[in-house]
C-alpha cells in the first residue's frame, strides 16, 4: 500500500481477486492433502497420539524392517496381486465386448434402452451391491442357495468360504461396472465415419471383417491406454468393497493393504507400523503410475498426467 | 433390424451376394439383440427381485403375497429416518461446498496469464499420484476437531482434483470475449465469475453436482472412520451394519433395531429405501454423464 502506483502495474496485484478465489482451495489442498503427507513421518516413529508428531520417539526403519520380515507382507502381496489379476483377466475385456455388441445394434431406441439398463448398477453404493450379493447368496434363505438345495445339492458358503472370495469380489465388479465401462469405447466408436462401413460392405466385407478391420482399430488406442492405466493402478483394490467382503473366515485370502491398515491401525492402534505399510504401498503405486504413464507416451498416446 | 436401403444401390451381382448375406446378418442381429437384453436383465433383475421381495410375506424361493410388514418394521423406530436425514444433510451441504470450492479454484486456474498457475497445478496433480494415507489423514481430521462431526464427511473431500482439472479445462474453453466485454462494462473478477461465467456453466455445474452428490450419498467409509456417534451415521452405515455384518454373524445389529438377525424382507426394504434417491436422479444422471465424460476428454 506504500506505493500504489507501482503496485497497480504489478500483475499479481492486478489479479488479487483471482488469488483470493484460489485461497480456499489452496488451503484445502495444503491441509487435507499435504499435511497428511507430512504426517507420514510417523512411520519412522513410535507415534503416540498423546505426544504428537513432534515429541514421539524416532525409531528409523524399524517398522519397515518388521513389515518386510513378516509373513503378512507376502500374504498382503499375494492377495492384492491375485485380486488385480482376476480383475484384468475377467473384468477388463468385458466392457470392450459389450461396447462392440452395442455398436452392432441398428435400432437407436433399443440401444439406448439397453444402455439405460446396464448403467444402473454403477450408481448404487458398494454397500448396496455387496448387500444384494449377501441377500442372494446367503445360506440362510438366499435365493441361490435355496435353488441349490431344491436341486438336492449341498448349500455353498459363497460369502464365508475363502475359495469363493475372489470370485465373489470380481463378480461384483463385473456386475457394477461393465456397463459403465462401455461409455468410453462407445464415445470412440461414435467418431468412426459410417462411410467406412458402407465402403467395406460394398466391397463385400462380412460383419466380422468389418469389426476386425474398422471397429477394433478405432478403439485400439483407447484399449491400450486403459490397459496401461489399469497397470498403473494395479495395487488399488477397491477399499469400500473389500472392507465389506472381508470377514473373520476369509481374512487369509481377503486381507489387502488397505483393510490391513484399517484394522491394525485405526482399530488396534498400531499407528506407526500401519503408516509404514501404507507408505510402502503408496510408493509402489506412485512408481507404477508414473511408469505406466511413460509407457502410454511411448505408445504415442498423450499420457494422462 | 435390416440392412439400410442404401445397399440396394450396389451393383446387381453384389446385390445377389448381399441377399444371401442378409439372412445371416438378420440372424446375427436377432441373437445380438437377445444377448444384450439378457445382459440388461442381469443388471436390473437383482434390484427388481429385492424390491418385489421386500413387499413379500415369506422367505420362500420366489416372493409370495403382499405385505408392508417389513416397512412397518423398519420405520417402527426413528433410527432409519434419522440415518436418511443425516445422509440428506451431508449430501446437500457437502455438494454445495464441493461446487463452491471447486469452481472458485478452477476459475483462476483457467487464466493462462495467472502468475504461479503452473506451480499450483503441479501441486494439485501430485495429490492424484500420491497421498498421505489413512492414518495420517485421520490424525489431521482429528487435529482439526472434526471427529464425530458432519464436517469430517464434507471438508476432507471438499475438492476432487480430477473434477477441478476438468472444470478448469471447461472454463478455459469458454469464449474469451465474454469475460472481456464484462470487464469493459466495469465488472471485477468476482462479478465476472458469479454473474457471467457460472450462470453460463450451469449444465457443467449440474453434471459435477450430480457426481459429487451421488458420491456423498453412497459413501460409507469416511463415516466408519470418523463418526463414532450412531446418531450421526448416514444411511449407508446403517445398511452395512444391518445387511452385511448381521448376515455374516460377526456383527451386532442391536443398535439398529432389537433383533439378532433381521429377516430377509427387512434387509431388502432398507436397501430399497436407501436407493430411492439414486433411482430418482438416475434420469438426470443419464442425461448428464455422457456430457461429463466428454468434458473429461477435453485436454488443455
Amino acid at each position: 500500500m506504500k506505493a500504489p502506483h507501482s503496485l497497480a502495474k504489478n500483475p499479481m496485484y492486478k489479479d488479487r481477486a483471482l488469488y483470493m478465489m484460489l485461497l480456499p482451495g489452496l488451503i484445502y489442498f495444503l491441509c487435507f492433502k499435504y499435511l497428511p503427507m507430512w504426517g507420514i513421518l510417523m512411520a519412522f516413529q513410535n507415534y503416540s497420539p498423546h505426544l504428537g508428531l513432534l515429541h514421539s520417539d524416532w525409531v528409523g526403519w524399524k517398522h519397515f524392517a518388521r513389515f518386510f520380515g513378516e509373513d503378512t507382507f507376502w500374504l498382503l502381496f499375494r492377495n492384492t496381486m491375485l485380486l488385480a489379476i482376476y480383475n484384468i483377466v475377467f473384468f477388463f475385456p468385458l466392457p470392450i465386448i459389450l461396447a462392440l455388441l452395442l455398436n452392432e445394434l441398428r435400432a437407436e431406441g433399443y440401444k439406448r434402452f439397453i444402455q439405460t439398463l446396464v448403467y444402473i448398477p454403477h450408481f448404487v453404493s458398494w454397500v448396496v451391491v455387496v448387500g444384494i450379493f449377501y441377500i442372494l447368496f446367503t445360506t440362510e434363505g438366499g435365493i441361490v442357495n435355496n435353488l441349490i438345495a431344491a436341486l438336492g445339492l449341498d448349500k455353498i458358503q459363497f460369502l464365508l468360504a475363502p475359495e469363493w472370495f475372489r470370485t465373489m469380489v470380481t463378480s461384483q465388479v463385473i456386475w457394477k461396472d461393465t456397463g459403465w465401462g462401455t461409455i468410453i469405447f462407445l464415445a470412440a466408436l461414435a467418431g468412426v465415419d459410417p462411410g467406412m462401413y458402407e465402403a467395406a460392405r460394398i466391397d463385400g466385407a462380412s460383419r466380422w471383417r468389418q469389426i476386425w478391420h474398422i471397429t477394433l482399430p478405432a478403439i485400439r488406442s483407447t484399449i491400450v491406454i486403459l490397459f496401461i492405466l489399469r497397470l498403473g493402478h494395479f495395487l488399488d483394490t477397491n477399499f469400500d468393497q473389500v472392507l465389506l467382503m472381508v470377514n473373520s473366515l476369509n481374512r487369509e485370502v481377503g486381507e489387502v493393504y488397505d483393510t490391513y491398515v484399517y484394522t491394525n491401525g485405526l482399530l488396534m492402534g498400531q499407528f506407526s507400523y500401519t503408516t509404514a505399510v501404507n507408505l510402502f504401498k503408496n510408493i509402489v503405486g506412485l512408481i507404477l503410475v508414473v511408469g505406466a504413464n511413460r509407457l502410454a507416451k511411448k505408445f504415442g498416446e498423450e499420457g494422462v498426467y | 433390424m435390416s440392412y439400410p436401403s442404401r445397399n440396394l444401390n450396389a451393383a446387381p451381382n453384389q446385390r445377389l451376394n448381399l441377399n444371401r448375406k442378409r439372412g445371416r446378418g438378420q440372424l446375427f442381429e436377432i441373437i445380438n439383440a437377445t444377448v444384450l437384453l439378457l445382459i440388461g436383465l442381469i443388471c436390473v433383475s437383482p434390484f427388481v427381485y429385492v424390491i418385489v421381495s421386500s413387499f413379500s410375506l415369506s422367505d420362500s424361493i420366489l416372493p409370495k403375497g403382499f405385505s408392508l410388514d417389513a416397512y412397518r418394521y423398519i420405520f417402527s423406530t426413528n433410527k432409519l429416518v434419522r440415518g436418511l436425514l443425516n445422509s440428506v444433510y451431508i449430501t446437500v451441504v457437502g455438494t454445495l461446498i464441493n461446487l463452491l470450492l471447486t469452481s472458485l479454484m478452477a476459475y483462476p486456474l483457467a487464466r493462462k496469464t495467472l502468475k504461479g498457475r503452473s506451480w499450483i497445478l503441479l501441486l494439485v496433480l501430485f495429490t492424484m499420484l500420491f497421498h498421505g494415507g489413512m492414518i495420517p489423514t485421520y490424525f489431521v481430521v482429528k487435529w482439526f476437531g472434526m471427529i464425530n462431526t458432519y464436517w469430517s464427511l464434507m471438508i476432507p473431500s471438499a475438492i476432487s482434483a480430477f473434477n477441478l482439472i476438468v472444470l478448469k479445462n471447461f472454463f478455459q474453453n469458454m469464449p474469451e470475449g465474454l469475460e472481456e466485454s464484462a470487464k469493459i462494462d466495469g465488472c471485477g473478477d468476482w462479478r465476472v465469475l458469479f454473474s457471467v461465467v457460472l450462470p453460463l456453466s450451469m449444465p457443467a455445474l449440474a453434471t459435477f453436482g450430480l457426481f459429487y452428490a451421488v458420491a456423498h450419498w453412497n459413501s460409507y467409509v469416511s463415516a466408519v472412520l470418523y463418526l463414532n456417534d450412531a446418531g450421526k451415521w448416514p444411511v449407508q452405515v446403517l445398511l452395512r451394519n444391518m445387511v452385511i455384518l448381521a448376515n455374516s454373524s460377526i456383527g451386532d445389529s442391536s443398535d439398529f433395531v432389537d433383533v439378532v438377525i433381521p429377516p430377509q424382507p427387512v434387509k431388502m426394504a432398507v436397501i430399497f429405501v436407501s436407493t430411492i434417491p439414486i433411482l430418482c436422479v438416475y434420469p438426470f444422471l443419464q442425461k448428464h454423464f455422457a456430457k461429463g465424460v466428454m468434458l473429461g476428454s477435453v485436454k488443455g
